[in-house]
């Protein structure tokens, strides 16, 4: 993985909270890059910070949170060097949008659709065009139902007028991806969006994002914790591990030819890959005392003494990245 | 068949709501399971699939006896246990239990692991505070965990280890038939294989039957020898595992499968079979409840509502043309 090419890049970053009992350390070392244009997928069970790094692109994480070392270089710019008030002005909601996960709890449920989808256009979409608060209000409407059209809501002229319970948990998250492009992002970032979402309806979203990435030149985030998705929408995946990343590449390959040991057993734990059903032995660590080096090494059947020692540096073979010593 | 089935329901029913609201309005009812029947043999898992509202859960919590059965019969070993009112259809059905989904919501925070398994005990009637002791202690090595657990509030306690705890808690009673409804929703795949496992050994070990009420057919096809699959408070297919996954009939569980995710990189997504979205369950379509999105939908799946039929292959279907299509 280069920055050179990369939309996004995230390198050796590296999250702390404060906590009451200590200092957890929820992002030790990860490293990601997107390419323009391409869907990747991050996955990882649940606390391994996946959507702590979401957030920590978004410049949203929670106040006890402090960023201790890496960088997150949008389009060549370092975003950890921005304040709150530039990246609200330029890059959130502007240049990166979100989708969150639950499309029951995203929209306020006593205001119209339209109302809350123009605000949104309100805030990151101004431009210094000379028609006026009206004019500008009339365009981001057409753009608005413009983009209805695209996510295939019916009617997208009434549907500004309606309230969020008139809609379906599906319907509601297409009102949220049409929010997230309202405003002519270059990524969007996805918070487990199909997880609330039945299977007939999640294949629908699916087909849906893969095809507005496409139409609309969007680099997109996925994170999620299930395998079946990454294969059905992602080029390319990152696999974390208790706050660590420990592998990435093209999705096939992951998950075809998986590398680390974490990757190779938790793809071994999917039913369609498993028929022993063993799991993996042990617990995921508390961020609060993390083992050192590899956070992996406690579970890992091929750990050896080096393994607690450091993490083991990203070693990249083609398209294939694995922190694991066993390929240093 | 050599031996019955152990449980079977027969044109059961159960309907939520209706009636009228204090000043006029009549209040829409819901069927939320119309007229399913089913037979469990003795030892099997079997699997009822369908996406959520389709009436699974409340099949259920109707065959446990929470739910009273609005018509139908339920046989457990030949014996008819249904038309009681709830605590009476408890008793008649011991040995039925039910794990709830939500290993969280379903023990008290404020009792320990070891004081809710007891209560299950205690209600049941189960005497001599060493007698239940011994049980406990028995039932927690079944499921996995440290004796230590007993002491343990469930806010100290893993999803996982929440999960047996709930199972254990059943299983203390020594029940032949277990109805698990969503056993690893919400749990990390890890998690969700050493469960499953743990599923798979305890059937063995104790000799159990299995409802598995499930939306993740990864999971029911590894879990279950045979399956029913439903769609808005109606079997529509039955058949075995393999069978259902090699050569669907019914046009929904065709599209059910096709939709499921699966672990192969690049597939093209095709959503073209699937139409729309579930209709509400308070306005299911007359006939076919299907029909508004089955891309096969005739004229006279409007008029009558297909009955379940043998298929090939010991399975069963409700559809007018899955002869044809």
């Amino acid at each position: 993985m280069t920055a050179g090419t990369a939309l996004l890049a995230v390198e050796g970053l590296r999250v702390s909270i404060a906590a009451d009992d200590g200092v957890a350390r929820v992002l030790d070392h990860v490293d990601l890059a997107i390419p323009g244009g391409r869907v990747v997928g991050v996955v990882g069970e649940s606390g391994c910070g996946k959507s702590t790094l979401a957030r920590a692109i978004l410049g949203i994480l929670p106040r006890a949170a402090r960023v201790e070392s890496g960088r997150i270089a949008f389009a060549g710019e370092d975003l950890l060097r921005l304040d709150q008030r530039e990246l609200t002005r330029r890059i959130r909601g502007r240049e990166i949008s979100f989708i969150p996960q639950d499309p029951y709890l995203a929209l306020n449920p006593t205001f119209r659709v339209g109302t809350q989808l123009l605000e949104i256009m309100r805030w990151h979409a101004s431009d210094g065009a000379a028609d006026g608060a009206r004019g500008r209000r009339a365009r981001h409407r057409a753009r608005l139902v413009e983009l209805l059209r695209a996510v295939q809501l019916a009617d997208p002229e009434q549907a500004l007028e309606r309230y969020p319970h008139q809609f379906s948990g599906g319907q509601r998250q297409r009102l949220l991806i049409a929010g997230a492009l309202a405003c002519r992002p270059r990524l969007v970032i996805a918070d487990e969006p199909t997880t609330a979402l039945d299977v007939t309806t999640q294949l629908q979203i699916l087909k849906l994002l893969r095809d507005l990435a496409g139409d609309f030149g969007v680099s997109m985030l996925f994170v999620t914790h299930d395998f079946g998705v990454v294969a059905e929408l992602c080029d390319e995946v990152m696999v974390m591990y208790a706050g660590q990343s420990v592998e990435a590449g093209a999705t096939a390959e992951i998950l075809d030819r998986p590398r680390h040991p974490y990757t190779q057993m938790l793809i071994a734990c999917h039913p369609d890959r498993s028929s022993d059903l063993a799991g993996i032995p042990g617990v995921v660590p508390s961020p609060l005392a993390p083992p050192p080096g590899c956070r992996f090494h406690p579970r890992c059947p091929s750990a050896r003494a080096v393994c607690a020692a450091a993490r083991p540096a990203s070693v990249a073979d083609g398209g294939h990245a694995v922190a694991c010593v066993l390929y240093g | 068949m050599a031996d019955a089935p152990i449980l079977e329901v027969e044109d059961l029913r159960a309907v939520f709501g209706g009636g009228r609201r204090l000043l006029g309005a009549p209040r829409p009812s819901v069927k939320a399971v119309d007229g399913v029947s089913l037979a469990v043999r003795r030892g099997e898992v079997l699997g009822v699939v369908g996406e959520s509202g389709c009436g699974k859960s409340t099949l259920g919590r109707t065959i446990l006896g929470i739910q009273r059965e609005a018509g139908g019969v339920i046989r457990l070993d030949g014996r008819v246990v249904s038309g009681l009112p709830p605590r009476a259809a408890r008793r008649l059905r011991r040995d039925v239990q039910y794990v709830h989904q939500d290993a969280g919501a379903a023990l008290d925070p404020w009792w320990s692991a070891g004081r809710s398994i007891e209560e299950a005990l205690i209600v049941n009637g189960v005497g001599g505070a060493d007698e239940r002791r011994r049980r406990i202690d028995g039932v927690l090595s079944a499921v996995g965990l440290d004796l230590g657990v007993r002491r343990r509030y469930p806010h100290e306690l893993s999803g996982g280890q929440l999960r047996r705890v709930t199972l254990a808690r059943v299983l203390v009673l020594a029940p032949r038939v277990v109805i698990l409804d969503e056993p690893t929703s919400g749990l990390d795949l890890s998690v969700q294989a050493t469960v499953l496992g743990l599923l798979r050994d305890l059937r063995a070990r104790l000799t159990l039957t299995y409802v598995f009420i499930s939306h993740d057919l990864s999971v029911v096809r590894q879990m279950c020898e045979r399956l029913a699959i439903m769609y808005l408070g109606r079997v529509v297919e039955t058949g075995d595992t393999a069978r259902i996954f090699e050569a669907p009939r019914h046009p929904y569980t065709r599209v059910l499968l096709a939709a499921a995710p699966r672990l192969v990189a690049g597939r093209v997504l095709d959503a073209s079979a699937v139409l729309g979205e579930p209709p509400s369950p308070t306005a299911v379509p007359s006939g076919c409840a299907f029909r508004t999105r089955c891309p096969h939908a005739v004229a006279r799946c409007a008029d009558a509502v297909p009955v379940l039929e043998p298929s090939t292959g010991a399975g069963a279907v409700a559809c007018h043309r899955w002869r044809e299509i």
